[in-house]
């Protein structure tokens, strides 16, 4: 990027910015309506938009509309939230995560953080159905979130730990950091399939393969208070990221309290990457591909990154999911594959263009 | 006023400061000088407040800047350190307006700051993409816009500000310190260039091995002796009024 055409745009590329808030926010709407729409019924938008309104006023459909009505809301509704929430929550958390690290190819599916994630919610897959029986029902659905959760805790605070040095954080130490706490959590993961009964590697499997398949309105009931904890750390945290990215020292020159500034960060990244693999599995790619598009078009200003990150990855995953169940139809194809499909791509060429750039 | 007082601070084993002080007082500039490993940056540190010190106390005004949290702090004054590294492609008028409160007048602060620094015509440039001393400059005028915002006088603390600058640039930034210093603002910078030093200075403050070794204006500072105490090279000091200048073609060892 050289010169930025734009004239009038000193400060801020304000008109751009609000188009492109704009367009992630009509792409959301795009995918939300296909997403209930498309499947082994197709069932027109205009359709969609009565159902949605009609149970919004709290009207019974019968007869003939109730088919479409429990098609709509009890299965697609509840899988496209919840492919909404944890596409925007990847997204998210991957623009929070490369904030902090200061560095553009951090993210939480990359360097260990989705799979400290995965090794916990694998060992409540394992040993959490032990305990799961005595549990109320309504918080046995939270024990996989909150276990993933942790885990992703957990494998941030000691990447972070690792990897950071009198305020400086090293890219290499990271990277290299990442890959052996992704290895190690990948090896305790082996150890608990290997130690699993018939049915808790079934459930495993299922779970691994990231699908939104299994999406319930108790899912997504459990997966909001994380998500809503993530988007409510984003909105504090736009001013800070800006200044990090200047350099900790330099952040707190300009009044930005960066201890503070760094655990928020680490909070929402945990809660946003760990719930989004309790449902869906490690989805890589949405996380670093997605706050790239935003920076490339309205700049890396953090105060547009998130909010368009978020809308941006809740779209991509929707239509991931989209693809996912209907090339193979009626099987499915793991969300995952699909993502890494298109996004491995996506990365290769990035890297192609800036090696372009820095060797002239 | 801006003060060190009685400041110690060691690490790893070293004193890399003992009993040393400095004031700083709104509409004059005070220039710290000293041979590499004197503690200059340590001290600018502990006055920025990045560190505290493990004796004595940095006061703004006379409150204790322990006691300041960072968005207070920041609002009393601003710091240029040596060079900064941007991580994400901002362009320079975003890397200006960074940390600065926004507000609808924002665009024309860093705008007039920009003007200042004379780099008014590249605000929507890539930062990474400039010199590095035009990346100087565009972190000055950074500070300039927080500076502008202070409450009090202001105060600016400024790390080797000339440091990659050419003849032309560093001459700017000296009169841009006097100016900000008629404006009222204290200003205090750690340099390396004697001359510089004394062309800019009301004070000149001299570290040797973390203490101060001597203190007052460039001509009760910078005298033969003196520098020959400091860095231990024998030079002919020369007089340019208003000011004394050093020829380091006549140096020997002292």
């Amino acid at each position: 990027m050289a010169v930025s055409p734009a004239a009038g745009a000193l400060a801020f590329r304000p008109r751009r910015a609000s188009v492109v808030l704009g367009l992630c926010a009509g792409l959301v709407a795009l995918a939300f309506l296909a997403s209930l729409a498309i499947g082994p019924v197709t069932i027109a938008p205009g359709r969609i938009l009565d159902i949605l309104a009609a149970a919004l006023a709290g009207e019974r459909a019968s007869g003939a509309a109730l088919r479409e009505a429990v098609i709509v809301l009890d299965v697609r509704l509840p899988r496209t939230l919840l492919g909404l929430l944890v596409g925007g929550g990847i997204a998210l958390a991957g623009a929070v995560t490369q904030g902090i690290f200061r560095n553009p190819l951090a993210d939480p599916g990359l360097i260990g953080i989705s799979n400290g994630a995965a090794l916990a919610a694998a060992a409540w897959i394992v040993a959490g159905s032990h305990v799961a029986g005595y549990l109320p029902l309504a918080l046995a659905d939270l024990g996989l979130p909150v276990m993933a959760f942790c885990g992703a805790l957990v494998a941030t605070v000691a990447l972070y730990a690792i990897s950071t040095h009198e305020g400086r954080t090293s890219v290499v130490t990271m990277l290299f950091a990442g890959i052996a706490i992704a290895a190690l959590a990948a090896a305790g993961t082996g150890l608990l399939v290997f130690a699993a009964s018939d049915q808790q590697l079934r459930d495993f499997t299922f779970w691994s393969f990231g699908s939104l398949g299994g999406a319930t309105w108790a899912k997504v009931a459990a997966l909001l208070p994380f998500m809503a904890l993530l988007v409510l750390i984003s909105t504090r945290l736009p001013r800070a990221l800006d200044a990090l990215a200047l350099g900790e020292a330099e952040a707190f020159h300009v009044g930005i309290d960066v201890q503070r500034a760094k655990w928020l960060a680490i909070l929402g990244i945990a809660a946003g990457a760990g719930a989004s693999v309790a449902v869906a599995g490690v989805i890589g790619f949405i996380g670093l591909v997605v706050p790239h598009l935003i920076r490339l078009m309205v700049g890396p200003g953090h105060r547009l990154l998130l909010p368009c990150a978020g809308l941006l990855g809740g779209a991509l995953l929707l239509g991931a999911d989209v693809v996912a169940r209907t090339v193979v139809s009626p099987a499915e194809l793991p969300l995952g594959v699909v993502t890494a499909g298109f996004g491995a791509p996506f990365f290769l060429w990035l890297l192609l263009r800036k090696r372009a750039a820095l060797m002239g | 006023m801006y003060c060190a007082h009685d400041i110690g601070f060691s690490a790893g084993g070293r004193h890399l400061l003992e009993a040393a002080s400095v004031a700083v007082r709104p509409g004059t500039v005070t220039v710290l000088i000293g041979p590499n490993g004197a503690g200059k940056s340590t001290l600018f540190k502990l006055m920025a407040g990045e560190r505290r010190p493990q004796r004595g106390q940095v006061t703004l005004d006379g409150i204790d800047l322990a006691g300041l949290r960072p968005a207070q702090l920041a609002r009393l004054r601003a710091v240029l350190p040596q060079s900064v590294h941007v991580a994400f492609p901002f362009t320079v008028a975003e890397v200006v307006g960074i940390g600065a409160a926004r507000g609808r007048d924002l665009p024309a602060r860093i705008g007039r700051a920009l003007a200042r620094v004379e780099l008014g015509a590249l605000a929507s440039q890539n930062y990474e993409l400039l010199s590095g001393g035009e990346k100087q400059r565009v972190q000055l005028a950074r500070a300039l816009v927080q500076l502008e915002a202070s409450e009090g006088p202001g105060y600016l603390l400024l790390d080797e500000p000339t440091a990659s600058l050419d003849l032309a640039q560093q001459l700017l930034v000296l009169r841009l310190m006097r100016d900000l210093a008629a404006e009222g603002a204290g200003i205090l910078a750690v340099l390396h260039d004697l001359n510089l030093a004394a062309m800019v200075a009301d004070e000149i403050v001299a570290l040797k091995q973390g203490r101060v070794a001597v203190r007052g204006t460039p001509e009760q500072v910078l005298t033969q002796a003196c520098i020959a105490d400091l860095y231990g090279v024998d030079v002919r000091v020369g007089w340019a009024p208003p000011t004394p200048f050093l020829l380091p073609q006549a140096a020997s060892r002292a």
